[in-house]
């Protein structure tokens, strides 16, 4: 690749005279390789050595359920590690072409430093029906360190986890790192006592549940609280109902994590009795459409016709525009890019946002169609 | 030759207004059958001679810090012509037109990709997908008929200069990198219009400048200093490996569209034609080469130059799985499909070079049966 797009980093910055030499050295491969640079050829060797771009190899494919896996991957030297409960964006090659998807980390921090992703596959889901039946060990996947929000105070307190179908992986990584399974079961550890935990998980049916041996037997060492609802045999869970199913509810904070129609109505609820609530959304439910537009990227040179129903992100790729993205669910904000002309539509919220010459209004293009025609500075 | 609308045999005349349209459809139904397979195998290729490619320079390099020694020489700056070519042909030229784009690998993507060549590629894409590619072989449009530095086609007006051209393009083959670089930079018209001294001019001459001297520090400074005694040697090495590229990158580039048999259009040609029609110029503005699978590679696959013209932003390894079938098209419409050995392919275009540097009727007068049109089917097989 071009030395324009690639930024020179130096493992760890040592100091002094070895500093000098280690910079020299390195001024002098980028010499030698021009118009690549160095890291083009080392990673030819080694992908995941320090100072790579963020990579990992999968290194173990686990079937939890008929649809479900935990992919078990070594990342690159300098992946930072995470908190339990946050999410890792993977770039993985599906039929030859690069998709990014995010995924909640399962474990917490391990000691062989490997992380895990469960991936439960969804109807149509191209790099989740990947993933769980076709990946193979020793693929190479591209990464981003872990982000996300939803994660659990360090210091305990009285939880409610409210969640449906894979919103339950977050919680997974969150419950393991405090109570980790040894052979004889799940160990009660110190920092895990002040954690009053209780768990309403929401499945279509028991074999579809993943985790569901987890939370069990989480349950029955008496660390957490369990209570399991399946549609087919309970009906659809109303919210209303959680009253009477976590009878000290006002006592606790909720974090919720499932589809946008739970978790709305989660909100409704809680915003009601003035309680506490801390959701994560995993899928775009779209709420608007709007009519398109013509769609132009200045720099690129590209121009498209954009439905209104669709992201730019995917219009933008269809044509061949080679854009920025990371989860594409509006969470990660790497796809931004400003629009200097133009209206767009929040495809979550329904949300107008207009930018008019001369302006640069950062918008994110996972989440937004073409509300009329649109010049994007990209 | 001369451009095909004065031809008294034109080889489109027997086709019709429906004829060409179905032509396009056919090929339409081609391209769209390759976009609907690529896939994972694909993608495996490319990766796999970038893989095989930098070994091979690192690996090169590396035998010639020891280039001292005689067999370190020849083996290293074998390797690393061998590298350069690929680099060059299979890679560069290929991720440049954007065929491995679909893949949305920010590192192996049209916009990113910077070659081992003195022209910058922002330059070069300009000149050749843009140019090039849409005006193909049209007279006064398309300067890569000649690099606006030759005569190459009887319609144009002979000069004594043209005496020398042989000469030239001898010249241009030992330093094709350069060459491409000037006339990716439109050096000649910038003479000529004297905007030599505009500031549009200015900076993209800034930005082959700069290209060219970091090529140059890499081959002919750093590489040399690195190996230390054997200095001079890896200067040689280094100066033999750009030579053997350039003379190879130029001896297929010439193939593509000078040998005989390939036409050139007229500049009103093209008004208003239809994406079926150009299709058609492309059909008969390029020609191949047969070889092995090899010598496929090594060209970069421009040896499928008529299936490169017709679809040049399909992944390079697919245009030997469709050569069958755009050959057939050929034959089913009675086209000249033009292809042969590159000794042959080579000969034919250098006895071009040497016939237009001389006035139209010098040569009638020595030869008076003028080298027919090679048919393909006729002559030569495609390699398997």
């Amino acid at each position: 690749m071009a030395s324009t797009t690639s930024a020179a980093r130096y493992p760890q910055p040592p100091q002094g005279l070895g500093r000098a030499l280690r910079r020299g050295a390195y001024r002098l491969a980028e010499l030698a390789t021009t118009p690549l640079v160095p890291a083009d050829y080392l990673d030819v060797f080694n992908p995941l050595r320090p100072g790579a771009d963020l990579r990992g190899r999968i290194e173990h494919v686990q079937p939890e359920t008929a649809d479900a896996a935990t992919i078990v991957i070594r990342p690159g030297a300098d992946w930072a590690g995470h908190v339990p409960g946050q999410y890792v964006r993977i770039g993985i090659d599906v039929d030859g072409v690069r998709l990014w998807r995010a995924y909640s980390l399962t474990h917490g921090p391990r000691a062989d430093r490997r992380i895990s992703i469960t991936v439960k596959a969804v109807p149509d889901g191209k790099v989740s029906n990947h993933l769980v039946h076709r990946a193979q060990p020793g693929t190479l996947v591209h990464l981003e360190q872990a982000a996300g929000e939803f994660v659990l105070p360090p210091d305990g307190g009285q939880f409610l986890f409210v969640t449906a179908g894979s919103g339950i992986t977050p919680v997974i990584g969150m419950l393991r790192n405090l109570f980790p399974v040894a052979d004889s079961g799940a160990v009660r550890l110190d920092r895990s006592r002040p954690f009053d935990i209780t768990v309403v998980h929401v499945a279509p049916s028991e074999p579809d549940s993943i985790f569901i041996r987890n939370l069990r037997a989480l349950d029955e060492a008496g660390l957490i609280n369990l209570v399991a609802r399946y549609d087919d045999v309970h009906g659809v869970l109303d919210v209303d109902e959680l009253a009477a199913l976590v009878p000290d509810l006002h006592e606790r904070t909720t974090l919720a994590c499932g589809p946008a129609g739970l978790l709305d109505a989660l909100q409704r609820h809680h915003d009601d009795k003035g309680l506490e609530l801390l959701t994560e959304q995993f899928r775009v439910a779209t709420v608007a459409t709007g009519e398109g537009g013509t769609v132009t990227f200045t720099q690129n040179g590209t121009t498209l016709e954009a439905s209104g129903d669709r992201p730019l992100l995917e219009e933008a790729e269809d044509a061949g525009v080679l854009m920025p993205s990371g989860c594409r669910m509006g969470i990660c904000y790497s796809c931004v890019l400003p629009m200097r002309e133009g209206s767009v539509r929040d495809l979550r919220t329904g949300e107008i946002t207009t930018a008019v010459e001369g302006d640069g209004v950062n918008i994110q293009t996972c989440i937004n169609a073409a509300a009329g025609s649109c010049q994007i500075d990209h | 030759m001369t451009v095909i609308q004065k031809k008294s045999d034109n080889p489109i005349a027997h086709l019709s207004d429906a004829d060409i349209e179905q032509i396009g459809k056919e090929l339409d139904a081609i391209r769209a059958e390759v976009i609907a397979s690529r896939g994972e195998s694909d993608a495996a290729y490319i990766r796999k001679v970038i893989d095989v490619q930098r070994k091979l320079e690192l690996g090169s390099r590396a035998v010639l810090l020891f280039s001292l020694f005689p067999p370190a020489w020849f083996v290293g700056t074998a390797g690393l012509s061998v590298a350069k070519i690929l680099e060059n042909m299979e890679i560069g030229h290929n991720v440049m037109h954007g065929q491995w784009d679909w893949m949305r690998d920010p590192k192996i993507h049209s916009t990113t990709w910077e070659w081992d060549n003195a022209s910058p590629s922002e330059q070069w894409k300009h000149s050749h997908n843009e140019l090039h590619h849409n005006f193909t072989n049209v007279v006064g449009k398309d300067n890569d008929l000649g690099y606006g530095i030759m005569r190459v086609d009887e319609d144009q007006r002979w000069h004594p200069i043209y005496l020398a051209q042989p000469l030239w393009n001898f010249i241009n083959a030992c330093f094709f990198e350069y060459g491409i670089a000037a006339y990716d930079l439109e050096l000649g018209k910038a003479v000529k219009r004297k905007t030599l001294k505009t500031p549009e001019f200015k900076a993209k001459a800034k930005v082959t400048l700069r290209k060219i001297r970091n090529q140059f520090k890499k081959d002919y400074v750093v590489h040399p200093i690195l190996s230390g005694p054997s200095f001079l040697h890896t200067v040689t090495a280094n100066f033999t490996a750009n030579l053997v590229r350039n003379l190879w990158t130029h001896s297929v580039i010439i193939c593509g569209h000078f040998p005989e048999g390939v036409q050139t259009f007229e500049k009103k040609s093209i008004d208003g034609e239809t994406k079926a029609e150009w299709y058609v110029r492309q059909m008969l503005g390029a020609a191949n080469i047969t070889g092995s699978k090899a010598m496929h590679v090594m060209t970069g696959n421009l040896s499928f130059q008529i299936e490169h013209h017709l679809f040049p932003d399909l992944p390079s390894n697919r245009y030997q799985e469709i050569a069958p079938k755009v050959q057939d098209l050929f034959e089913r419409y009675d086209l000249p499909y033009v292809t042969g050995s590159l000794p042959r392919q080579v000969a034919s275009a250098w006895r071009k070079v040497i016939r237009l540097s001389l006035p139209n009727d010098f040569l009638g007068r020595f030869n008076t049966n003028p080298t027919p049109l090679p048919r393909a089917a006729e002559s030569e097989q495609l390699a398997a």
